[in-house]
């Protein structure tokens, strides 16, 4: 395999896979190792960090672990940016699909319908979206993938534009293969490349908007999330800065090693197009 | 004008006229769906809960009408402006935003001029030194900016220029209380400004850095330069009058469709910096349970989106004949 090959002789973004895999371990075992719940009050508040031994990261306003808190959002982090992610593909891809593959007006509706949803300030429909349907883990995960879709729905587009006139997809067509056959086994596994690069990205975004929307309030009340921890911390900046300091740092290391992770695999998997870039 | 680009300009005031439309109509179902009987709200501030005062508020604001007709009805006032009147408040929503407008496009505006300034600047830097220290500065600078949520990015901002170093102010848009007038105003708004605007455009700065340095490389390899080169043109001629040009158009096309992105994002700046536009006033209306205040600013940002952009589209047809006007 060139491609697995490729992405592993790329240091950069076999550190960011390294991280993620470390934060998806932390995720999933970590509440269960971890002894404290982020909700409990343990100790007294503002404990800064590495002042307790107990306690690594100190305790927030009203005295819970934040280590207990970091734990516990990467775990909701990870989920929502995961679980929107794979919403937004099974949305974007068949709509995407349809418009490239059958042309016309069917193309020119669906487009149409994209368009909407492309022009609408996503972070504000994000925003309204939770906050008319109540905040909880299934809203904001619903929300960020239907602000998530339209940029898969116009790749997807563009790539079966490309591919539907091809030799092999004649050949399918003179066959006698039925659209869905030709659409699921001939064109999509030819256009996954640029969809898995696109789906990494749109993780590392999901996770910046589900922080973006807790931090204003807007998380699930029954959990824990790395945005909330930083808006609790808000109006405490100036005593101790480290609160909101803490779990941002925590937000960008993930993004960040979903970007390099995103980057390498656009590298392995379309090699012709990042050699020109490298020049 | 040509008659070409006047049908042009006329089929995009159509489709921007249709997708507000639809953005109505998605709004007035929202705003069905929001929890709780609006009559109930309402009478619930003017301290009533009598059935009777109820079912009167229902006639009054066409709750007992079928749903087709109340959806003409909010679709027809939409299109005088009338957004209904906010819960709290009591006042006239669409009043309310235009009140906070100018804050926002000031704030908007500032970070769309001063990310596209300093990040097509530094993707030139960045592209000039290829491979060398201040390019992959950039590069990394860049890539951090891009993973950093902006709120936090204010907050820091915010804690280390005005809280640490003491040199900019980090809440509003003046001082208060300091009645200033004139020119001193002006510089007080400024000073106001610098952070929040920073760090909005901050993101854009980075995508924009990273867009100019690509497109620049690239550009540099085409023909035309090569035939500069060998005319004798000095490197900085060349960089800026050929290579520089041409490799803006993506950066352009690009900042076109930052104009939804900014918005969203002056919900969180304005937020974190009490800035007073209608970022801060959706915030409040989130805080309030305000859905009628909610989805108004929502509809006024959709349509202040669309109207970028128109304006982006007509002046690219004005500016860059090559774009086909046929779409």
């Amino acid at each position: 395999m060139n491609v697995i090959r490729a992405l592993t002789q790329n240091k950069v973004a076999m550190f960011g896979f390294a991280v993620l895999l470390l934060l998806s371990l932390i995720a999933i075992f970590g509440p269960m190792l971890y002894d404290g719940s982020p909700w409990k009050m343990v100790q007294r508040p503002f404990i800064p960090p590495f002042a307790n031994d107990r306690f690594l990261l100190g305790t927030d306003t009203l005295g819970r672990d934040v280590l207990a808190g970091l734990i516990y959002g990467a775990r909701i982090s990870l989920l929502v940016g995961l679980v929107s992610t794979v919403i937004a593909l099974l949305i974007g891809i068949p709509l995407g699909a349809y418009a490239g593959y059958f042309g016309g007006w069917v193309d020119e509706i669906l487009m149409r319908f994209t368009e909407v949803f492309q022009t609408v300030p996503s972070f504000a429909l994000a925003v309204v979206l939770v906050a008319i349907f109540e905040p909880s883990v299934y809203s904001i995960t619903g929300a960020i993938a239907i602000v998530s879709w339209p940029p898969v729905a116009r790749l997807v587009r563009g790539e079966f534009l490309a591919l539907r006139n091809q030799e092999y997809v004649l050949a399918a067509k003179l066959n006698g293969q039925s659209h869905r056959n030709i659409i699921l086994k001939e064109i999509l596994p030819n256009s996954l490349s640029p969809i898995i690069v696109l789906a990494s990205l749109m993780v590392a975004t999901a996770i910046l908007l589900e922080s973006s929307l807790s931090f204003l309030g807007l998380g699930d009340p029954e959990i824990m999330s790395w945005g909330y921890m930083i808006g609790a911390a808000k109006t405490v900046i100036r005593q101790a800065w480290w609160l909101s300091f803490i779990p941002g740092v925590a937000i960008a290391v993930t993004v960040l090693a979903l970007n390099l992770l995103g980057e390498g695999l656009n590298e392995a998997l379309n090699p012709k197009l990042s050699g020109k870039r490298e020049h | 004008m040509s008659i070409q680009t006047l049908m042009y300009i006329g089929g995009r005031l159509i489709k921007g006229a249709i997708v507000l439309l639809v953005i109505a109509v998605f709004n007035f179902f929202l705003i069905r769906a929001a929890p709780g009987d609006p009559a109930k709200v309402m009478a619930g501030e003017a301290g009533a809960t009598d059935e009777l005062f109820l079912q009167q508020l229902r006639e009054q604001f066409g709750l007992d009408q079928p749903l087709y007709y109340q959806l003409w009805v909010y679709i027809s006032n939409l299109v005088q402006f009338d957004m209904g009147i906010t819960y709290r408040q009591q006042m006239p929503v669409f009043d309310l935003i235009m009140d906070r407008m100018p804050a926002t496009l000031l704030l908007t505006g500032a970070a769309f001029l001063l990310s596209l300034l300093i990040g097509v600047l530094a993707g030139v830097v960045a592209a000039q030194k290829h491979k060398q220290w201040a390019d992959s500065f950039i590069t990394v600078a860049a890539l951090i900016f891009y993973a950093t949520p902006l709120f936090w990015l204010a907050m820091m901002a915010a804690l280390f220029f005005s809280v640490y170093l003491n040199w900019l102010p980090s809440f509003g848009m003046e001082t208060v209380g300091a009645n200033l007038t004139g020119f001193d105003r002006f510089i007080d708004i400024m000073t106001h400004l610098i952070l929040p605007a920073a760090t909005l455009g901050l993101f854009f700065t980075a995508v924009y850095a990273r867009m100019t340095r690509a497109s620049m490389i690239e550009t540099t390899r085409m023909d035309f330069v090569k035939t500069a080169i060998a005319k004798g043109m000095t490197p900085n001629r060349v960089t800026y009058r050929h290579v520089l040009r041409n490799a803006l158009l993506p950066v352009v096309t690009l900042a076109g469709l930052q104009a939804g992105q900014l918005i969203g994002g002056a919900v969180l700046t304005e937020t974190v910096f009490a800035w007073p536009g209608i970022g801060r006033l959706m915030f409040e209306a989130l805080f309030q349970r305000d859905y009628n205040l909610l989805l108004g600013v929502f509809f006024i940002s959709s349509a202040m989106v669309v109207l970028f952009n128109l304006i982006t589209d007509v002046i690219y047809c004005v500016v860059d004949p090559r774009i086909e006007l046929s779409k």
